[in-house]
């Protein structure tokens, strides 16, 4: 099959690279691009472990074609951690051992951070809401709430 | 193998490569790429149209048109959408609402197809790239879409607050799959006795129906208890519930008399 150019930025680097027409963003990511930190659970939409966040908004990126971001931002797990040092989601989800065999915790990440950037201050409502389409398998989602809300906690505190 | 995907400029070049057979339009993918994922050999390979007109949602005056690629969540970012929002966010979970387009619903089988639910009650129209129909008879022949080409908008008149209800049973809370979804707009009169009733029902069949029934039997009556009581017991005519890994068609046809009644009198 004939492969086509896709430029898109991912996680802050500009990137172009030919990819088969109709692969999923999915694939494009971790077959061509080398960055294995989308899970695929289920390939239906139901999981959520491949989440990651395009132009701003959580996405599958089991469901979404890699040639249909052209342009876009992309954001996954992988880029954010910055220096060595984690996002205060991943800092709080590792603090507040919110993660056992840690298979949902990429796509609960990025279901978090996404939910943060838009309401840096949410309810309990807001965060069982925001990772309602992401299924965790070992902890109970309890853990992940709480670390969800200490990690909005911890970034109001550095920001006051 | 994935599938090759073509892009058109406009609806109509999308259309005319559509009914060429095989392929499937792409709007947000949750449905159709989910099928290429599972193995359906029937899609033999996506287009899609980059028009622009077809994410916009415009207002004026009461109209609203939205367009076929506008997704669950801009719906329920837009403040003079206000009072549909409820069903708009009744469609799956946070990413599922950024991808699932309003085009998408209108295709979706049941258990899906709870935004549509909402635009039969509101006896839109859909707008298709050669044709525009009652959204009644798009859905009746929603399957067989040779002439008219793709969906590129729907339009409505945006309901008065507390003439638009809107309810999603699920068993899996907030974001699971429904067990019946029922929207109405109910209009009455001065004395509170309805005027006009219309009712789109969700997996009362293969796709969202109207509880004509129903509807006839509110004309004139108040919203109380005995008023409603005619159109509870006609709720269910004509209906054929699906049975799935959720509900069967048994249980879904016993409970929505229930949850009928709690909607007109909420
Ligand atoms: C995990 C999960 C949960 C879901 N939960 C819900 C739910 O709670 N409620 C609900 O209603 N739905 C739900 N869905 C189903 C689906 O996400 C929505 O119905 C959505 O609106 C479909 O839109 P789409 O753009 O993604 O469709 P696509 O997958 O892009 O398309 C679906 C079908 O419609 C056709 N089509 C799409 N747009 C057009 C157009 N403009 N013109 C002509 N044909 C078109 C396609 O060719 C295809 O055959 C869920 C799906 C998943 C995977
Ligand atoms: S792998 Fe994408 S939702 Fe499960
Ligand atoms: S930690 Fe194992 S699936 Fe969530």
């Amino acid at each position: 099959m004939a492969r086509i150019p896709v430029q898109f930025r991912l996680n802050g680097d500009d990137r172009a690279e030919f990819i088969e027409s109709g692969t999923t963003l999915f694939h494009a990511l971790r077959d061509t691009m080398g960055d294995m930190s989308p899970k695929g659970g289920c390939h239906q939409g139901s999981c959520g472990a491949c989440s990651v966040i395009i132009d701003g908004e959580l996405r599958l990126s089991c469901l979404t074609l890699a040639e249909t971001c052209e342009g876009a931002e992309i954001e996954t797990t992988a880029g954010l951690g910055q220096d060595g040092v984690l996002h205060p989601v991943q800092r709080a989800i590792l603090d507040g051992f919110a993660t056992q065999c840690g298979f949902c915790t990429p796509g609960m990440v990025m279901a978090a951070k996404a939910l943060l950037d838009r309401t840096p201050n949410p309810s309990r409502e807001d965060v069982v809401e925001a990772i309602s389409g992401n299924i965790c398998r070992c902890t109970g989602y309890e853990p992940i709430i709480a670390a969800v809300l200490a990690a909005a906690r911890s970034n109001s505190q550095n920001a006051g | 193998m994935s599938l090759a995907l073509s892009t058109f400029a406009s609806a109509k070049e999308a259309s005319v490569a559509l009914n060429e057979g095989g392929a499937h339009y792409l709007g947000g993918g949750t449905l159709v790429v989910r099928a290429v994922n599972e193995g359906d050999i029937a899609i033999t390979g996506y287009v899609r149209t980059t028009d622009p007109a077809l994410t916009k949602i415009d207002v004026s005056g009461q109209r609203a048109r939205i367009g076929a690629s506008a997704t669950m969540a801009s719906i329920a970012r837009c403040l003079e959408l206000e009072t549909i929002w409820r069903a708009a966010k009744a469609v799956g979970g946070p990413a599922i609402r950024n991808m699932a387009t309003v085009g998408g619903n209108l295709f979706a089988p049941a258990p899906y197809g709870d935004f549509t639910v909402a635009l039969l009650a509101l006896g839109a129209t859909v707008h298709c790239a050669d044709a525009d129909l009652s959204i009644d008879d798009f859905l009746a022949d929603r399957d067989n879409s040779s002439g008219r080409g793709i969906v590129t908008a729907v339009s409505f008149d945006i309901p008065a607050a507390d003439s638009f209800r809107f309810l999603k049973v699920s068993r899996v809370k907030p974001k699971g799959v429904s067990v019946l979804s029922i929207a109405t707009i109910i209009d009455t009169d001065a004395q509170g006795v309805v005027a006009n009733a219309r009712i789109g029902l969700g997996c009362m069949a293969d796709r969202p129906i109207r509880a004509r029934a129903a509807e006839a039997a509110l004309k004139g009556q108040p919203l109380t208890k005995d008023g409603i009581a005619q159109a509870v017991a006609v709720i269910g005519e004509g209906t054929d519930p699906i049975t799935d890994p959720i509900a069967s068609g048994w249980y879904r046809g016993e409970v929505l008399p229930v949850h009928f009644s709690r909607l007109l009198l909420s």
